[in-house]
């Protein structure tokens, strides 16, 4: 028994290669990004040739974990919260398919939004697709889910869906492991395309299997040890929690619980516990991190019946994480702070760093955008360069979804703006954006794209990106003409040239790309420690 | 024994690898530890925080309640006054008197000393100078983190053991450079208290 001071995401990581995973799939994306990073750093994944390289993006991360499971080996597949809206076509299928080795989803969720565009919760997705979810309330809980998670899934012939969010992903915490165990041997289906071919008439008796699976997973959720019935004396309320939500709850109550708490940590929700702590209490007050998914459950649309409390009452915030003090509110208790923040204290938003790429780009663009007197339209998308929305660049008009810069720009062009401009990363190129540059290619799109390309994925922290070295070749293969395809160096010594390119594709009618090119400083530097050692 | 500390300071100033030695530290003196960061959009210059709760007892939540921290260790002071509301009313706050100014309206320096002098626990002390007389600014985090020390309720030897844990595979120099900075950070602090 060994102890480790593992971030959650560690803890997850280490289970998945102890469990005997033979590969992880995934797209970077915070907080669910140290996952592939811990598998990729880890002496035994090395050893045993365990899958660990970084894919596209979620759905093709998704489908070859799918694969993998297929041929009977178990996979991991991580993405933060929005992936899985790419994925959501592969996941939706992969739960009527079922799976042959084990097959974990992570979703790491981001309630609060701390690094992300919403703050979706991802349980709804698992109810979506209806299969048996886990969600995690510490690290070593964590580690115990995907160490026989695995086997679970497995078991159920489905993949699980594991959530976690900001808090857990990202704390650290000690976690005791358990052995190593051997990777599955290959081992394809028998019957495998009664399930794995889903044509009309075999998808619909998979979809009447995953129906008649309901109950099965529902029995497992009631004899999991991860959910938990705390009896107590007062049962004027009755407290359900689900995922760390428990630990801010225990953390208002040091001496032990005043009401009946259900801990919920594996879904479809547990009905024998459910009935138990509805039929003994007067009311329920649920307390979730993210949506009111349970508690709306519970509630039923007309909301008659039981007296549910929660986030859909206003007992607690509709939208943002928990905090230990917004649930110690909740149940009446004073939260008392000594010091308030002075007024002195100003925001300090984050930046592009000084030295950056994206701030060359910014500079040139923003000139030349200024030309065409608030006619041109800059659509924006995903990355470090998103911060040129912020003071002093001001320079986007948008920034929706990872690909979003070049279809949107490509509609806004169809509707008639001109200049009609994409800014997008030379990740979230390959990541969605290729397809989109078809489309404006079939239609000889009057539009500019910008891939700024700094050479990785900076915004998660600077991993490989997939297209480096063949961004011109995949446009032109794509059918951009080549004449129109610009590379430039984003100095300021070359600001002169860069105006005048960008100024000429603008004005060029048709889809014009333009790279300009300069690694990360960030990645750079650490290319450079690492090589020096 | 229970020590609830929030630890601020801008992204990039090496906040995260005090939490990390602290928290190898607690390890090895088998007190259960909780740490909560925040990674992603708040590096690029912005402010960063992280919780980091001991106890010699199991940790129910990642996040210190408001009014329970036993000290903030900042690495900046306006980052310092950011965390007051989390405090306990005799907690101690351990910050750097230097500023980061990287905002266009950064307040005159003279008012956040002015907030820091309000309080009834303090110690500020300019981490960088101290760093540079140790052997490398780049260390001036763990000189904080050696001002801080005594509050911690951790033997010294086991922060020490903590850190060559952590910078032991950036090589001996390094890990000297960084005990260095220790030591001289915690000489000062006992001086000052
Ligand atoms: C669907 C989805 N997956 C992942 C992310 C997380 N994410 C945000 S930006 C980004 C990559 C940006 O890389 P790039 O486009 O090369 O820009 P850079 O940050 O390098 O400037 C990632 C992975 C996301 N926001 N949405
Ligand atoms: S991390 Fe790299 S890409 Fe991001 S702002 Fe800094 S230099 Fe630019």
């Amino acid at each position: 028994m060994e102890k480790h001071l593992f971030l959650g995401d560690e803890a997850i990581a280490q289970a998945a290669i102890d469990a005997g995973i033979s590969g992880v799939y995934a797209y970077p994306g915070t907080p669910s990004t140290e996952i592939t990073e811990y598998i990729q750093g880890s002496p035994v994944a090395k050893e045993r040739g365990i899958h660990c390289r970084w894919s596209a993006n979620e759905k093709t991360a998704m489908e070859a974990a799918l694969g993998m499971c297929y041929a009977g080996k178990r996979a991991l597949c991580c993405m933060k919260h929005v992936g899985l809206n790419v994925a959501a076509d592969c996941f939706m299928n992969a739960a009527m398919s079922g799976i042959n080795g084990g097959m974990i989803i992570l979703t790491a969720d981001d309630p609060s939004m701390h690094s992300s565009q919403n703050e979706q919760d991802n349980r709804v997705y698992g109810n979506f697709a209806m299969i048996p979810m886990l969600e995690p309330s510490s690290q070593q809980e964590a580690y115990d889910m995907v160490y026989s998670g695995f086997e679970l899934s497995e078991k159920l012939g489905y993949p699980i869906l594991l959530r976690v969010t900001t808090r857990m992903a990202h704390s650290r915490a000690g976690v005791v492991t358990s052995p190593l165990k051997p990777e599955n041997q290959m081992n394809c289906p028998v019957n495998g395309r009664q399930r794995f071919i889903l044509l009309p008439a075999l998808a619909r008796k998979r979809f009447k299997s995953l129906l008649v699976s309901q109950e099965v997973f529902t029995k497992a959720s009631e004899n999991s040890g991860y959910n938990k019935y705390f009896d107590a004396p007062n049962k004027d309320l009755g407290i359900i929690t689900t995922g760390i939500a428990f630990n801010y709850l225990s953390e208002n109550y040091p001496d032990g619980f005043e009401h009946p708490v259900l801990k919920i940590s594996q879904y479809p929700l547990p009905r024998k516990q459910v009935e138990r702590i509805v039929n003994e209490c007067k009311e329920i007050l649920v307390l979730e991190e993210g949506y009111p998914v349970v508690e709306e459950q519970l509630k039923g649309f007309l909301g008659k019946g039981v007296t549910v409390h929660g986030r859909l009452d206003g007992t607690l915030q509709r939208d943002g994480e928990l905090t230990p003090d917004a649930v110690g509110k909740a149940l009446g208790k004073e939260i008392q702070s000594y010091y308030a923040i002075p007024e002195v204290v100003e925001q300090r938003p984050p930046a592009l760093c000084q030295g950056c790429g994206h701030r060359d780009m910014y500079e040139a663009l923003n000139e030349v955008i200024a030309e065409y007197n608030g006619a041109a339209k800059v659509f924006g998308d995903i990355g470090c360069y998103t911060l040129g929305a912020l003071p002093p660049f001001r320079a986007i008009d948008s920034c929706i979804d990872m690909g979003a810069s070049i279809t949107m720009a490509k509609g806004a062009s169809d509707a008639g703006v001109f200049p009609a401009v994409s800014v997008i990363g030379d990740s979230t190129f390959t990541h969605s954006g290729m397809t989109g540059l078809l489309d404006c290619v079939n239609e000889n799109t009057n539009i500019t794209i910008v891939i700024s390309d700094n050479e990785t994925t900076a915004m998660t922290g600077g991993q490989d990106s997939a297209g480096t070295g063949r961004l011109e070749s995949i446009c032109a293969g794509i059918g951009v003409d080549p004449a129109h395809i610009r590379v430039m160096v984003p100095l300021k010594k070359n600001y002169e040239e860069m105006k005048s390119i960008i100024r000429e594709e603008i004005e060029y009618k048709g889809v014009s790309v333009l790279i300009p090119r300069r690694e990360c400083i960030q990645t750079l530097t650490r290319k450079k420690k690492a090589s020096k050692k | 024994m229970k020590t609830d500390i929030i630890l601020s300071g801008v992204g990039g100033q090496g906040i995260l690898s005090i939490a990390a030695v602290i928290g190898e530290a607690a390890l090895k003196e088998g007190l259960y530890m909780k740490q909560a960061e925040v990674h992603g959009m708040s590096q690029r210059g912005g402010d960063v925080q992280s919780n980091l709760r001991l106890s010699d007892e199991p940790i129910a939540s990642d996040l210190i309640p408001k009014g329970h921290a036993d000290m903030i260790i900042s690495l900046e002071p306006m980052e310092s006054l950011r965390y007051l509301p989390y405090l306990k009313k005799e907690g101690w706050l351990v910050t750097n008197s230097r500023p980061f100014v990287n905002i266009p309206n950064y307040p005159e320096i003279e008012k956040v000393n002015a907030e820091l002098d309000r309080l009834p626990h303090k110690v500020v002390l300019d981490v960088e100078e101290i760093a540079k007389e140790a052997g490398s600014i780049r260390a001036a985090n763990i000189v904080m983190l050696g001002a801080a020390t005594p509050f911690l309720g951790i033997d010294y030897d086991k922060i020490e053991a903590g850190i060559r844990h952590i910078f032991g595979r950036k090589g001996e120099d390094i890990v000297n450079m960084n005990l260095k900075a220790l030591k001289a950070g915690y000489d000062l602090a006992q001086s000052l208290r």
